[in-house]
């Protein structure tokens, strides 16, 4: 049996995709490099621009943003205060500054790219049959093996990061954007389109408007799995505090791992709770 | 003049619409092309024409195709075949622009559920058409508070839809598409979903409307009492096609097959027939000529003990009772004058029969029906109950 089944030779899938790569980083040698210096400068001087501002003032601001988004109740505002003052005791502040940078990027291209891919899917059958399969595959796909293409386009830093995390964290916002839109009650988009709306009036008068709830619970989960991706990134030099975790899981320091963890961990309650209370009904 | 008119007009869904098609020219029934082709025929060779100024009712029950009928007016759904006409123009073939022309412009649409965008407000809402229209913020301001004001929701303007009652919602929806100032208004069971009281209310808000506006609206139901009550004309249909388009009296009277009588049936008849279509045959004699003699004769022959007096010209006179012509005979009178009653009510032949109820069960006469002075039948009580629970509601005893 065996050697009927031995009588294929080995498709030769990791050398073509190798042969891919090598094209990719050599004919785009110019565009990577380019991607790079700016990224990587543009998300210096962002990081520097927030160690600027004195933790206190940061640490305020957030709290105030807390005490506003949540209909002035004081849980998460107070959970911000304590949370980010326990980081800068820890002597965190800057490793915190530096995921800051790097979930804000990622999230926001990631939604950028997310947000009108997932309007694409939700007009046209092709895009929604083609695009699927491969945020399926994005999804599915260990979050390392991002890794390998990211470090041959832009070699260790955080640029690579960065980009690692967009593709992991871009299927929800496209997920759920497309069934925000899918899910406007036909009976609504009969209306609009009996009024003799254009495509762009009913998407933006009725479509975004309806669907901003669904997209706003996948913004949020964009988020979260790009900060996911901070320990990972940390694996290729991408800076922050998923640095100091993969360092105290190489060295063995359980306590500077836990309170590196911990850190993660407030980070990720405050820009949770944060993102889901921006996304409250009006009506 | 025609506003609207639809000319074999056919919608297949699914697949081998070609083919389906085919059959349909061929004439095959709905079942048999589901079975050949698989395809579900949604409306099947459509043809009726809507005056302008009419309210032309499409009813039947839940999945006869009215629905995807009244889609195919403002093409939400294309027709797979046929044409349809606004003013002349044949909507079928015109592009994207032209159509969203045609439905800013020409028609709106009110919808079962409303059809309100949640996240606007009222005012927001009965601006929408004109919004997209690209009227100028002030104008379109002005001219749905208007809208508003006509419907008497000025006051709510500011509130979000979830915030009104259906009643309310669906005059917001009534409001919205009038703003837009259509020459039709498509209403698909706009008031189905309310319930009976304010359904009520709102059928004759309609009514009022249209009297004021004169717009042509095409108006979908399920429930025949409400077809027949505001209806000018009625399409009935079932699986598809349309099976009769008459009056409400039209149909009811002459239902085309078995499928519209058993439909009928539960009607409240009262509610719908007038008189003049229960009324029977006045067993009468000429009082310029006629005699006591004669009149009882006449009564001996039709069994009756009450005649209808008129003169040569068939003009209403009184009645004659059997009594009083026999004593008048024995008295030798040659003339009926002397004996003439005329204490009979009277009423025109349009009269709804709920409206005679009462008096012909208070009155020891029967009724006499009457249209410019001119006698045109006569009303009796047990053909007016009969006529009431009657599966076939024309012509009363008369036909039995």
């Amino acid at each position: 049996m065996n050697k009927m089944l031995d009588a294929i030779p080995s498709l030769p899938i990791a050398d073509w995709v190798e042969m891919l790569m090598d094209w990719l980083t050599e004919d785009f040698a110019s565009l990577f490099s380019f991607i790079q210096k700016a990224g990587k400068n543009s998300m210096e001087s962002f990081t520097d621009l927030l160690l600027y501002i004195p933790p206190i003032v940061f640490i305020l601001i957030v709290a105030i943003i807390a005490f506003l988004a949540t209909k002035k109740r004081f849980g998460l505002a107070a959970f911000s205060i304590v949370g980010l003052l326990f980081i800068y005791n820890q002597g965190l502040w800057k490793e915190l500054m530096n995921t800051v940078t790097l979930v804000v990027f990622s999230s926001v291209i990631a939604i950028l790219m997310g947000i009108p891919i997932g309007i694409l899917m939700s007009k046209s059958r092709v895009a929604d049959n083609i695009i699927k399969p491969i945020l399926d595959f994005m999804q599915t796909m260990p979050g390392f093996v991002y890794l390998i293409p990211a470090v041959a386009f832009f070699g260790i830093g955080v640029v690579p990061g960065v980009f690692a995390s967009v593709v992991f964290a871009l299927p929800p916002t496209v997920r759920f954007t497309n069934l925000g839109i899918r899910q406007v009650p036909k009976e609504l988009v009969e209306a609009a389109d009996s009024y003799g709306s254009t495509g762009w009036q009913k998407l933006f008068k009725l479509e975004l408007p309806l669907a901003k709830s669904t997209i706003m619970a996948g913004i949020n989960q964009t988020v979260l799995l790009s900060l996911s991706m901070v320990v990972i990134a940390s694996m290729i030099g991408a800076p922050g505090l998923g640095r100091d975790v993969l360092s105290a899981l190489q060295r063995a320091q359980v306590g500077n791992g836990f309170v590196a963890g911990i850190s993660l961990v407030i980070f990720a309650i405050i820009i949770d709770r944060l993102t889901q209370s921006l996304n409250k009904k009006k009506y | 003049m025609e506003k609207i008119k639809v000319e074999h007009v056919t919608k297949i869904f699914g697949k081998h619409v070609n083919a389906a098609l085919k059959l349909v020219n061929q004439k095959k029934s709905k079942t048999e092309i589901l079975n050949e082709t698989g395809a579900t025929i949604g409306v099947y060779d459509a043809n009726f024409t809507v005056n302008e100024g009419e309210i032309f009712v499409i009813m039947g029950l839940s999945g006869s195709g009215k629905s995807t009928l009244i889609r195919l007016l403002n093409r939400l759904i294309d027709p797979t075949s046929g044409n349809i006409y606004i003013d002349g123009q044949n909507i079928s073939k015109l592009n994207k622009r032209e159509l969203r022309k045609i439905r800013r412009e020409k028609m709106s649409m009110v919808f079962q559920n409303f059809g309100l965008f949640p996240h606007r407000t009222i005012l927001q809402n009965t601006e929408y058409g004109l919004e997209v229209k690209g009227v100028p913020k002030e104008g379109r301001r002005l001219k749905a508070e208007k809208a508003l004001e006509n419907a008497g929701l000025l006051p709510y303007k500011d509130q979000y839809p979830s915030q009104l009652s259906g009643g309310m919602q669906q005059r917001v929806g009534l409001a919205r598409a009038l703003a837009n100032d259509p020459d039709i208004l498509l209403m698909d069971e706009a008031f189905s979903a309310l319930d009976p009281l304010i359904r009520k209310e709102m059928q004759d808000e309609l009514l009022e409307l249209q009297r004021k506006m004169k717009k042509t609206i095409v108006f979908i139901t399920h429930d025949l009492n409400e077809a027949l009550r505001i209806g000018d004309r009625i399409a009935l249909m079932k699986d598809g096609q349309i099976i009769q388009i008459g009056t409400g009296e039209e149909i009811l009277t002459n239902p085309a097959n078995d499928y519209v009588r058993s439909f009928t049936e539960d009607v409240d008849r009262s509610k719908v027939l007038t008189v003049e279509n229960v009324m029977i045959r006045p067993v009468s004699i000429n009082i310029e000529t006629d005699g006591p003699k004669v009149a009882l004769q006449r009564m001996r022959e039709e069994k009756v003990s009450v005649l209808l007096a008129v003169d040569k010209q068939r003009n209403f006179k009184g009645y004659i009772t059997a009594g009083d012509a026999h004593e008048a005979s024995k008295r030798g009178e040659r003339h009926l004058h002397g004996i003439l009653r005329k204490d009979m009510l009277t009423v025109p032949p349009d009269t709804l029969i709920q409206d005679v109820l009462s008096p012909i069960s208070d009155s020891p006469t029967p009724i006499a029906v009457v249209k410019d002075g001119k006698l045109l039948g006569v009303l009796i009580r047990g053909v007016v109950i009969e006529a009431l629970s009657s599966s076939n509601g024309s012509g009363g005893v008369e036909d039995e």
